[in-house]
């Protein structure tokens, strides 16, 4: 067996192991969902009829495409949370003594990640589908954006990992838990850039989740509140360099914290 | 000459301020069970981390199983089995998956990986908690699994750091007969423990450490002879002339215990003993009470430890990540 293969059977078994703990204890991701389905519904029915869109527009199908967004974003919580259990409990340290690739264990998370987020994904589209959402777009442009999304994901992902090696203690956890609050609603998220004030609308179309929010509008034919700035050609460029960006600044950051880990 | 299970060589070890190993040494025969005895922030830990790759030292040379941690990391991981201090378990697999899971990280088939878990938990009496959930487990059952998740691959070097830390007497009891099982078996055990009658009970050879340095090696006997020999204390009846049994028997009077202390020469404490009953005998003396009392491992610590130790109980357990 290669390398490569070896690496894949090691992370593999990781995964499976992530994915017990979901079947076993099922409400972590249960309310994960749940969570951005009570974003959808207080966005969209309690506060969306007072949110006006520039360039005109439904406020509901512009929503989703953030939600979608802003999910894959939050969903640095569980990852960087479940990697800093497991260094702290010392379970990492027993795997970096095996011998196993480095590479195995965060790409064994990763994998487990994808798939609950591809999951959640899932049943934020059908839910959305369900009140009046849609994707206009064609089958091509629809999965370009959902693999848009999963990208973002993959980038939290390996922040995720990253914080987690790095700040263990449970404030590390609890200060990204309230941090992605004003990183992910200073975006176009919720609503259009354009209504807020100008310097604040500066930064929040340069938050990465928005470039991907943005793209995926796009994709799925929906309206995109943008009259102008930065997103208005460059949304779909923008939507695969941000992530991109990230995972090549984090790859190397999180290796090198799994390697010092103890020293 | 075969390949010792572990020789380390002026190891060096600085964490800003702290030098937790400071030009440390050991050597590590194989088929034994060798401690590492040292109070809290000695650099035990620091010297496991250093032996198993998790941690790169300063300075110094460490062969295990005859590769190089530096240079070859990847065939020491597969010599060794690390039970580190804190039991590296998955709380929410049981306990059969997790044996499983580590077997298949191994490399075995998930036929053999299943076949191994059965064997070692049986092997530590975990048969029946197979198929619960680690969180349910006891101290000593935890301590068990961890024990078992670290003898998968059958290593040439196990390394059990601070087994029974933090454990209940039973429990500690529980895992020092695993040990013994796992000892039995052939397997080298390098073990670090800050209770001396832990290192006492299981090791052949004991280390003490201290601030990152050897401050002493040999047997649990030969470092209790360094302390000082045996001594046979003679406890003189009520009215007795406590001077002349002092006499008598060569030794050292204290009147407010009645007792006369003669200390063990060369030829040991028996020797001492069966001397002092003739010495009493010849001289017509009576005795109320006589014993040989050995030093203890305690003894033996605080006294080689005294010297370093005092200034600096303060200082973190530098090892610990």
């Amino acid at each position: 067996m290669n390398a490569v293969t070896t690496t894949l059977r090691q992370s593999w078994v990781i995964t499976l192991r992530d994915l017990k703990h979901w079947q076993r204890e099922p409400w972590t991701p249960i309310f994960g969902i749940a969570f951005s389905v009570m974003l959808v519904l207080m966005f969209g029915f309690l506060m969306g009829g007072a949110i006006g869109l520039p360039g005109g527009g439904d406020y509901l199908p512009y929503l989703l495409p953030g939600i979608f967004a802003l999910s894959m974003m939050f969903g640095i919580e569980a990852t960087m949370s479940a990697v800093a259990n497991d260094s702290k409990k010392g379970v990492t340290d027993r795997f970096r003594s095996l011998p196993i690739s480095s590479a195995a264990v965060p790409l064994g998370r990763a994998g487990a990640d994808l798939m609950n987020s591809a999951a959640e994904l899932a049943v934020l589209m059908v839910g959305g589908l369900l009140i009046g959402w849609q994707a206009s777009g064609s089958v091509g442009a629809t999965a370009l954006a959902v693999v848009l999304l999963l990208w973002l994901r993959f980038a939290m992902l390996v922040l995720g990992v990253f914080l987690g090696l790095a700040f263990r203690g449970e404030g590390g956890v609890t200060a990204v838990q309230v941090l992605v609050w004003p990183v992910g609603f200073l975006s176009n998220v919720l609503v259009a850039p354009e209504s807020m004030p100008a310097w604040l609308g500066a930064v929040a179309q340069w938050n990465p989740i928005s470039a991907t929010a943005a793209a995926c509008r796009e994709l799925f034919g929906n309206p995109t509140g943008i009259t102008g700035g930065v997103l208005a050609d460059n949304a779909l460029l923008l939507a695969v360099l941000w992530p991109t960006a990230l995972v090549l600044v984090f790859v190397p950051l999180t290796a090198r914290a799994y390697r010092r880990l103890s020293r | 000459m075969p390949v010792l299970p572990l020789v380390a060589h002026g190891l060096r070890k600085r964490y800003g301020d702290t030098l937790a190993l400071d030009g440390f040494d050991l050597e590590v025969r194989p088929g034994s069970v060798h401690a590492l005895l040292g109070p809290n922030g000695a650099g035990k830990s620091t010297a496991v981390n250093t032996f198993t790759t998790l941690t790169r030292c300063d300075e110094g040379e460490v062969h295990v199983a005859g590769h190089d941690v530096r240079r070859e990391p990847a065939a020491v991981r597969a010599a060794v089995g690390l039970v580190g201090q804190h039991a590296a378990l998955d709380e929410i697999l049981f306990g059969r998956e997790n044996l499983v899971m580590f077997g298949r990280l191994y490399g075995l088939s998930k036929a053999a990986a299943r076949e191994r878990a059965d064997e070692l938990l049986r092997t530590f009496g975990l048969s029946d908690a197979a198929d619960r959930k680690v969180s349910t487990y006891s101290g000593g059952m935890r301590r068990r699994l961890d024990i078992a998740a670290g003898l998968i691959r059958r290593p040439a070097l196990l390394f059990l750091d601070e087994p029974t830390t933090g454990l209940d007497p039973r429990a500690r009891n529980e895992v020092w007969q695993a040990v013994r099982r796992i000892v039995d078996a052939g397997t080298t055990v390098l073990l670090t423990t800050q209770y001396l009658d832990e290192a006492d009970q299981l090791a052949d050879r004991i280390t003490v450490m201290d601030a990152g340095r050897v401050v002493a090696e040999g047997t649990a006997q030969e470092l209790k002879r360094r302390v000082g020999g045996d001594r046979v204390l003679v406890t003189a009846p009520v009215h007795a002339d406590l001077d002349r049994l002092a006499a008598a028997l060569g030794g050292i009077g204290d009147p407010e215990l009645r007792q006369v202390t003669v200390e063990a020469g060369p030829g040991g404490g028996a020797a001492a003993l069966t001397a002092a009953v003739r010495a009493l005998d010849a001289a017509h003396l009576e005795a109320e009470d006589i014993l040989l009392r050995r030093p203890t491992l305690d003894e033996v610590f605080l006294h080689l430890t005294a010297d370093h130790s005092a200034p600096d109980t303060a200082r973190p357990e530098g090892a610990h990540r």
